[in-house]
C-alpha cells in the first residue's frame, strides 16, 4: 500500500470555490482524507508548509510530434515534460506525420501514452482526412476510440461548406470543434505593423485571425454547434468572441502565455524562438488578451508547447518553423504576468488552467477531494528561478525564455500513483 | 569609428554615415587615377555570399575589394531555400571554418546578415536581404545626391514605386532622414507596407499630388511578380499613374535630379528618353557605388585593426 501525505499546505480547488488550510492523504492513488490535521506517521511525506495544492493543470493544446517527428518530441518525453510542469492531462494536436485521422491512429496515441508515465492525454483527432481540408475524417470511430475533440490545427479549414457538415456532424458524437483560425492568403510571418515593416518580414495582420474566428461563431451558431478558438492573439479576435458569446453563441476560447507575455518588438534581431503562428502582435493586442482572460471571453490558458529541433529554428526567419515549447514555462509566465500583476486571484489563474479547460472540453473537472483519484499539484509561490536548458525535460529546447527569472514554480505532480517530486 | 559589420542602415548613426560617405569621397579620386588601385587590404580575402542572382551589386563589390588589392572570391552558394541542399548554418559554418576576413552576403530573406554576424568572426556586409535593407546601395544613393547637391539638408526627395517589397526602400528613407531629407514615398496602397509613416516619411498614393514639390525623385524597380499578386492590375497601369513618363518628366523642374537603383523597367515605371538626360544620375550612381563600397569594406576592416599589416611592409 503506498501513502502520501501532502501537509501544512493551502488548498485551492476553484470548482469548490474553497482556500483553507488543509492535509491531503492520498493511499493507493486515491484521495483518502482531506483535513486540517492528518497524522500518518507510515505515509511517505511531502511538507507543503508555504505552498499551495491544486488540482492538477489540464493543457487544451499542445504539439507531442509523434507519429512522425520523433527527433522533436515523443508522446513519451511530451507527456513525461508535461506532467512535470503540472499538467496532468493534456490534448496533444494531431497535425502530426501522419496526421491523427483514424480510429486506429487515436487507439495508438492512447497507448503510447500509457506507458510513458506522464500526463494522460486527451486525444484530439483531425475533422478532415489527412488534415487536407477536402473530406470529413471518420470522426465517428475516432470519438469510438476516446477521441474528445477534433482540430485541423496548423491550418484554417478554409471551405465553409466543408466546416459547416464538421460542426453538425460532430455534434452527433459530442466532440469539441477546436478551430485554429488563420486565413491563409492573408498570413505571413509577423504582425502587420511598423516593427514588421522595418525588418521586411512577411506581414500577418490580425484580421486574418479575426476573419476566420468571424465565420467560426457564425457558423457555431447556425448549426448549433459548440466551437473552441484556440490560441488567441489579437484585441480585434477577443472583440468578435465577446460580440459572439453575448448573443449565445456557444464558443470558448484560449491563449498562450507568449501572448500575454510578448509582443511582436521582441523581433528586432530575428531571433526565430520568437517566430510563432499566429504571430506575436502589437502591446495593444497583448493588453486586449489579459484583458479577455480577466473577464471571462477568453476562458483559459493552454501550451501550443511546439517543440523543433535546432536545424529548423536556427535557419532564415521565414523559413524556420514557427512553435515555442510550453509546458515548461507555462505555470510561471501566467502567475508572474496575471497574478502577481493583479489581474486575477491565485485562484482565478488556477482556475483556467484546470476547471475551464476541463468544461471546454465536456470533462470532470480536477478537485481535491475524499475519494477521488489523485490529480494535484503542490505550487511554491514564493519561487524565484532561472529558467536554463536543464530545466527542460522536453526532447526540444526552443523557447525564447531561456535565461529568464522565473516566478513561481511546480514543485510536485501527482495523479494516480503517479508521483513526480521536485523539491 | 567602431563599425564591426554593415548590416543595415538602422544600426548607424548620422555621423558614421557621414564618415563613410567621406572616406568614399577620397575612393572616389582614386578611381580617377590612371591606375586606380590602392593596397590597404593587400592579403586579405574577401568572400560574395549570394544566395539570390545578382551581376551589378556583386560586380560593384568585387571591384571594391579588388581596387582595395585584397582577394575577393564568389562562394557558389545554393540559391534553394527550404529544406533541399545545404542549410544556411552549414554554409555559415563553412564560411567561418574558411577564415575569411569578410563576407559580403545577399539572401531573399530578410535578417540573414545578422544571422551570419552571430555566428562568424569575420566582418559581415549586407548586400540586400529579402525586404529588409540594401545598406550599400543607400550610401551610394546618398553619396551621390551629396556630389549632386553637396548638403543635403533641407532637400525633399520622394521614393516611388514599390516600397513595400523594397530594401532600397527602406535603407533610402532611414539615411535620408538621418541626413536631415524630408523623405516622401508614393505608391499604390497595396505597394506601401503598414505604419510606413512611423519611420518619419510623408506618404502619397497619387503620384501628381507630390512629384513637382520634389527636389529628388527615387524612381524603384517594378518587379514583375506583384502583378501575379493582384498587387497592380497591369503594367500599362502602373506606369499610367506611378511612371515617370515623358509627359511627367516634361513638367519637373529643370533642377530636379533622377535616381533608379537599376536595372530599369524601361517603359514601366520610367519612359527611356528619360535615360541619357542630364538630371539622370544613374550612372553616377553606378560609378560611385565601387567609391561607397571600398569605403565601406576599408572602414570595417580597419575597425578590426586588418590595415596595421600596412605599417610593417
Amino acid at each position: 500500500m503506498s501513502k502520501i501525505l501532502f501537509s501544512g499546505g493551502s488548498l485551492i480547488d476553484p470548482i469548490r470555490g474553497t482556500i483553507k488550510k488543509a492535509d491531503v492523504l492520498v493511499v493507493d492513488g486515491r484521495i483518502e482524507m482531506v483535513r486540517a490535521k492528518i497524522k500518518a506517521p507510515e505515509a511517505q511525506k511531502i511538507n507543503c508548509q508555504d505552498k499551495v495544492l491544486a488540482p492538477g493543470f489540464i493543457d487544451l493544446h499542445c504539439h507531442l510530434r509523434e507519429p512522425g517527428e520523433e527527433s522533436k518530441e515523443t508522446i513519451a518525453s511530451g507527456c513525461r515534460a508535461a506532467f512535470a510542469s503540472g499538467f496532468t492531462q493534456i490534448c496533444p494536436m494531431p497535425n502530426t506525420t501522419p496526421p491523427i485521422d483514424s480510429e486506429a491512429l487515436v487507439r495508438f496515441e492512447i497507448q503510447a501514452a500509457a506507458m510513458a508515465n506522464g500526463a494522460r492525454i486527451i486525444p484530439v483527432g483531425c475533422c478532415t482526412k489527412g488534415r487536407q481540408g477536402k473530406e470529413l475524417a471518420e470522426l465517428g470511430g475516432m470519438a469510438a476510440a476516446g477521441a474528445r475533440a477534433i482540430s485541423d490545427d496548423g491550418d484554417w479549414v478554409a471551405d465553409s461548406g466543408l466546416f459547416r457538415r464538421i460542426l453538425e456532424y460532430a455534434n452527433t458524437f459530442d466532440l469539441l470543434v477546436i478551430s485554429h483560425c488563420e486565413v491563409p492568403e492573408l498570413s505571413g510571418v509577423a504582425d502587420e505593423n511598423i516593427f514588421a515593416t522595418r525588418l521586411g518580414l512577411r506581414p500577418s495582420p490580425s484580421v486574418a485571425e479575426a476573419i476566420a474566428v468571424a465565420r467560426d461563431v457564425l457558423l457555431a451558431e447556425f448549426t448549433r454547434s459548440r466551437l473552441h478558438i484556440c490560441h488567441v492573439s489579437s484585441g480585434t479576435t477577443v472583440d468578435i468572441l465577446r460580440w459572439a458569446k453575448r448573443r449565445g453563441i456557444k464558443v470558448t476560447a484560449d491563449t498562450c502565455p507568449h501572448y500575454f507575455t510578448l509582443t511582436s518588438q521582441a523581433l528586432k534581431d530575428f531571433d526565430t524562438s520568437y517566430r510563432v503562428n499566429p504571430p506575436l502582435r502589437s502591446e495593444a493586442d497583448r493588453r486586449a488578451i489579459v484583458k479577455a482572460l480577466v473577464d471571462g471571453t477568453i476562458d483559459a490558458i493552454a501550451t501550443d508547447h511546439a517543440p523543433h529541433t535546432p536545424e529548423e529554428k536556427e535557419r532564415e526567419f521565414e523559413n524556420a518553423a514557427p512553435g515555442i515549447i510550453g509546458f515548461e514555462t507555462a505555470f510561471s509566465l501566467g502567475f508572474e504576468a496575471l497574478v502577481l500583476k493583479k489581474k486575477l486571484s491565485l485562484m482565478e489563474y488556477i482556475a483556467r488552467l484546470t476547471v475551464m479547460p476541463a468544461q471546454i472540453l465536456g470533462i470532470e473537472p480536477p478537485t481535491i477531494a475524499p475519494e477521488g483519484e489523485a490529480n494535484l499539484v503542490v505550487l511554491d509561490t514564493e519561487a524565484k528561478w532561472q529558467f536554463t536548458e536543464d530545466k527542460i525535460l522536453s526532447q526540444s529546447k526552443n523557447t525564447p525564455f531561456l535565461g529568464k527569472v522565473m516566478r513561481g514554480r511546480v514543485v510536485a505532480t501527482l495523479l494516480g500513483e503517479n508521483l513526480f517530486f521536485n523539491p | 569609428m567602431e563599425l564591426k559589420h554593415l548590416l543595415g542602415i538602422a544600426e548607424l548613426n548620422r555621423d558614421e554615415i557621414l564618415t563613410i560617405l567621406e572616406q568614399a569621397k577620397r575612393f572616389r579620386e582614386v578611381l580617377d587615377r590612371p591606375i586606380p588601385i590602392v593596397p590597404a587590404l593587400r592579403g586579405k580575402t574577401i568572400v560574395n555570399l549570394f544566395f539570390e542572382p545578382s551581376t551589378r551589386t556583386v560586380t560593384s563589390f568585387t571591384l571594391a575589394a579588388t581596387r582595395l588589392s585584397a582577394q575577393c572570391l564568389n562562394f557558389a552558394a545554393a540559391t534553394s531555400s527550404g529544406k533541399k541542399g545545404e542549410s544556411l548554418l552549414d554554409t555559415v559554418q563553412n564560411i567561418a571554418a574558411m577564415r575569411v576576413d569578410g563576407v559580403v552576403v545577399r539572401h531573399s530573406c530578410a535578417g540573414v546578415p545578422h544571422f551570419l554576424a552571430r555566428r562568424v568572426n569575420c566582418f559581415v556586409v549586407n548586400a540586400g536581404d529579402g525586404f529588409h535593407e540594401h545598406p550599400s546601395q543607400a550610401l551610394l544613393d546618398s553619396f551621390t545626391l551629396r556630389e549632386h547637391f553637396g548638403n543635403l539638408e533641407g532637400k525633399r526627395v520622394l521614393i516611388v514605386g514599390d516600397i513595400a517589397h523594397s530594401r532600397v526602400a527602406r535603407s533610402n528613407i532611414l539615411c535620408l532622414i538621418k541626413l536631415g531629407v524630408k523623405v516622401a514615398v508614393c505608391g499604390p496602397p497595396t505597394l506601401l507596407p503598414a505604419d510606413i509613416a512611423d519611420l518619419g516619411c510623408e506618404v502619397f498614393h497619387r503620384l501628381d499630388h507630390i512629384l513637382y514639390e520634389v527636389d529628388v525623385v527615387n524612381m524603384l524597380r517594378l518587379q514583375v511578380e506583384r502583378m501575379s499578386g493582384n498587387m497592380i492590375p497591369s503594367m500599362r497601369e502602373y506606369r499610367q499613374f506611378y511612371g515617370l513618363t515623358r509627359e511627367r518628366f516634361s513638367r519637373l523642374r529643370s533642377d530636379v535630379v533622377i535616381i533608379h537603383p537599376g536595372p530599369v523597367n524601361w517603359g514601366v515605371e520610367m519612359d527611356y528618353d528619360v535615360k541619357d538626360l542630364p538630371q539622370t544620375l544613374i550612372l553616377n550612381q553606378v560609378k560611385n557605388g565601387v567609391a561607397v563600397r571600398m569605403a565601406v569594406l576599408y572602414l570595417l576592416a580597419a575597425s578590426r585593426g586588418l590595415l596595421k599589416g600596412e605599417k610593417d611592409e
